[in-house]
């Protein structure tokens, strides 16, 4: 939701990258201020995800230009673990699997380090299992997921939960959704966005990568972007998510290179 | 992040120091008389001398094994020195008598001993190079007819006990390095658990080589009568040398009707620099003899160390109903090399066998299972169950699985599953995404790996284990 004088969270400008000395990141400019929804739409290999790993600091990527400023200081200096802890939180796309580390142990030590650093009170193991449990039912999640291996033999479906269990549990002030909605069922989806939505404040952002109109149904966004070869070609709010759900995605690049010409 | 996981997995080994005693070293070199010399000195009577004299006649007959996936340059035998005894400066009454200097040394590796015996409920037989020096608890156990010594001692105080048991689960000649610890070996562990007595603690072994350029070859036996039971474990760490030495131990156990052996090491030789210079070369014979029905024998290892491991601790599951548990993890860095697995050996009705092995590979370091399921004929009903997980840790290492399996029955039922995994990049960014730095989450995920072998270790062994791979791979833990 957009509210009137909200503080800028995110400030994308310029930005570049390359993995393996490919440009993938050709000067991508983003705002966005606490409390809005963004998604960011395109075809496959047109970068979303790429942009999703880069703000989250995944070393295979290699920013070449640009900046990146979150809450006014450089994202772009911290290590992967710091910007989780000031409050960045990637939703993956394929969650990892790490067999024998019990989910509950998992989630405790990631609730925990961010408690430490936000100078509260961290949980012991009961007083977790109590408050964890809390946020499963707003996932309808079973509690048998706390004793099983970190997404160790989970469905597609259950990773995707597990991941939105953890953004529920560490209240970031950025949640990018890294196309949380693929592999999941209809009725999978409209719990993990029921969830999403009770997470949506006026204090936090959330970015949505998706090829997808269909999570939009669910997770009503303020503004639609459209990336195509590493760029933002187009941005529009929740109505153009629709016209490229009937028109397809050919028509921007059109559009652009036309405008791009003139 | 490569450079993270190298920082991480090259820690300091922290046992590499040498202890200033006055050692008594026999010439080097190996022969007749060196042997009837270690004899001699150990007080022996004829028979163990035959016992000797007979293994080094087999073992000059036969080759060193070829066929392990390790490489190293061939064995000088006739360089190594296999007699070394710290010279005591008084005969040994108590444990208060014991060399400070000695006491200091295992004060620093951590060995429960004296006071702390006590505290941690652990009986202590120390082996010090090739004498055992101090052994605690021995008075208690005794009362409940346990008998836990050196073995130098039961040749003398149970000869027929010694004599009915010795080599009847290796024998003399079933291999190079079995055959030359027959023949020389100076010390090890005894321990007899009578019938119907469980044994009241875990009894421990702590193995130190000192003397550089020294062999060392203790031998272990422990028989568990009708309805025994006992728990042991076996650490092991060696001071710092550019030059290799030679550890060939052998160990048997005999479980007789309804009795339980559990063996759990950790092993912790020093394992060469990050070049791959020096370091303990451990070829080790163990191996368990289910003899009972309804017998137990488990083995449960940590393989931290050495430079070269070739181990296989092994079940002979001849009992009916026996039970034959081999649970493993091996950890290999720099340029280490282990050959390690097990045999298990089916020829009784109904028995049943479960292998776990985890093998973790660092470096430019080689990381082989080997393992043997052979059902016989007689082994009706027989199962195995065999799982081998292999993780690696960069892109210079290798791990490889070598499983043989032979079903001679039909109603044998055997299973093996096997994985490959490797830590990478991804694994840990998802941690860091969760705000949980590189070390703390190679931690969490070799501990996870582990889990199930861990799980198997008696609580203070599993602390340390815990502890180790911390030390070899992570850093702070612990």
């Amino acid at each position: 939701m957009i509210y009137h004088d909200s503080k800028v969270l995110l400030e994308v400008r310029g930005l570049r990258a390359t993995v393996n000395g490919i440009e993938i990141l050709k000067g991508i400019d983003l705002t966005v201020r606490s409390g809005e929804v963004h998604a960011i739409m395109g075809t496959n290999g047109s970068g979303k995800s790429t942009l999703a790993k880069v703000l989250a600091g995944h070393d295979a990527y290699e920013v070449t230009g640009g900046s990146v400023l979150f809450q006014g200081s450089n994202l772009l200096d911290l290590a992967p673990e710091e910007r989780a802890r000031a409050g960045v939180f990637l939703a993956f796309q394929y969650p990892i699997e790490i067999p024998g580390v019990a989910n509950s142990h998992f989630l405790r030590l990631a609730y925990n380090t961010l408690q430490a650093q936000r100078g509260e009170e961290e949980l012991d193991p009961l007083e977790f299992e109590d408050f964890v449990r809390e946020k499963m039912k707003l996932l309808e999640m079973n509690p048998d997921f706390l004793d099983r291996g970190v997404n160790e033999g989970f469905s597609g479906g259950e990773k995707k939960r597990n991941e939105i269990l953890q953004m529920a549990l560490l209240e970031p002030r950025l949640a990018i959704l890294d196309e949380t909605d693929s592999g999941l069922d209809i009725d999978a989806l409209r719990i993990v966005t029921k969830g999403v939505n009770q997470l949506a404040s006026q204090d936090n952002a959330i970015v949505l990568v998706t090829h997808y109109q269909r999570m939009l149904n669910y997770i009503e966004p303020d503004f639609v972007h459209v990336m195509r070869a590493g760029r933002i070609i187009k941005t529009g709010g929740k109505e153009l998510a629709l016209d490229l759900e009937m028109r397809g995605y050919d028509w921007v690049g059109v559009e652009h290179r036309a405008a791009v010409e003139a | 992040m490569s450079a993270v996981l190298q920082n991480l997995v090259n820690q300091p080994y922290k046992h590499g120091f040498v202890t200033e005693i006055e050692s008594d070293v026999a010439p080097k070199g190996l022969n007749e008389d060196i042997i009837r010399l270690i004899s001699t000195k150990k007080n022996e009577p004829e028979w163990l001398l035959d016992f000797r004299l007979k293994a080094y006649e087999q073992w000059l007959k036969m080759e060193e094994p070829k066929w392990p996936n390790v490489r190293y340059p061939a064995i000088d035998f006739q360089a190594i020195s296999y007699y070394a005894a710290p010279k005591p400066k008084q005969k040994l009454n108590s444990m208060d008598e014991v060399d400070p200097e000695l006491l200091r040394t295992f004060e620093k590796l951590g060995v429960p001993m004296h006071e702390r015996a006590a505290l941690a409920g652990v009986a202590v037989d120390v082996i010090f190079d090739s004498v055992s020096v101090a052994t605690t608890y021995k008075q208690k156990l005794a009362e409940v007819g346990i008998i836990f010594c050196s073995i130098s001692e039961a040749v003398h105080a149970h000869p027929a006990l010694v004599k009915q048991y010795l080599g009847t689960v290796v024998p003399v000649g079933d291999n190079y390095y079995a055959a030359l610890n027959s023949a020389v070996f100076t010390d090890g562990t005894f321990c007899f658990i009578p019938k119907g007595v469980q044994c009241p603690m875990d009894l421990s072994t702590y193995f130190r080589i000192n003397t550089e350029e020294s062999g060392q070859f203790e031998r272990t036996l422990i028989i568990a009568e009708e309805g025994a039971s006992v728990s042991y474990l076996e650490g092991c760490t060696a001071p710092k040398f550019d030059t290799n030495e030679l550890h060939a131990a052998v160990v048997e156990l005999v479980a007789l009707d309804n009795a339980d052996i559990k063996y759990s090491t950790v092993q912790n030789w020093y394992a060469g620099d990050e070049n791959g210079l020096g370091g303990i070369y451990n070829f080790v014979t163990k191996r368990g003899l289910a003899k009972g029905t309804n017998s137990r024998i488990s083995w449960t290892q940590v393989e931290t160390g050495s430079a070269i491991t070739w181990k296989y601790p092994s079940c002979v599951l001849q009992g009916e109903n026996s039970v034959g548990e081999f649970y493993s993890v091996a950890v290999t860095n720099n340029y280490q090399q282990a050959d390690t697995g097990t045999k298990m050996v089916h020829i009784g009705k109904n028995t049943r066998s479960t292998i776990v092995s985890k093998g973790i590979s660092a470096g430019h370091s080689n990381n082989s299972y080997r393992g043997l399921v052979r059902i016989a004929p007689t082994a009706a009903g027989a199962r195995n169950y065999s799982q081998c997980d292999s993780m690696l840790i960069g892109d210079k290492c290798g791990a490889h699985t070598f499983p043989y399996i032979q079903v001679r029955n039909n109603s044998a039922k055997v299973e093996h599953e096997a994985s490959t995994s490797k830590i990478g990049e991804d694994q840990l960014f998802y941690f860091a995404q969760r705000g949980i730095g590189n070390e703390e989450a190679v931690s969490m995920i070799i501990n996870g790996f582990c889990k199930d072998v861990f799980q198997q270790l008696p609580m203070e062994f599993a602390v340390e284990a815990t502890k180790l791979l911390g030390f070899k791979l992570e850093g702070s833990v612990g």
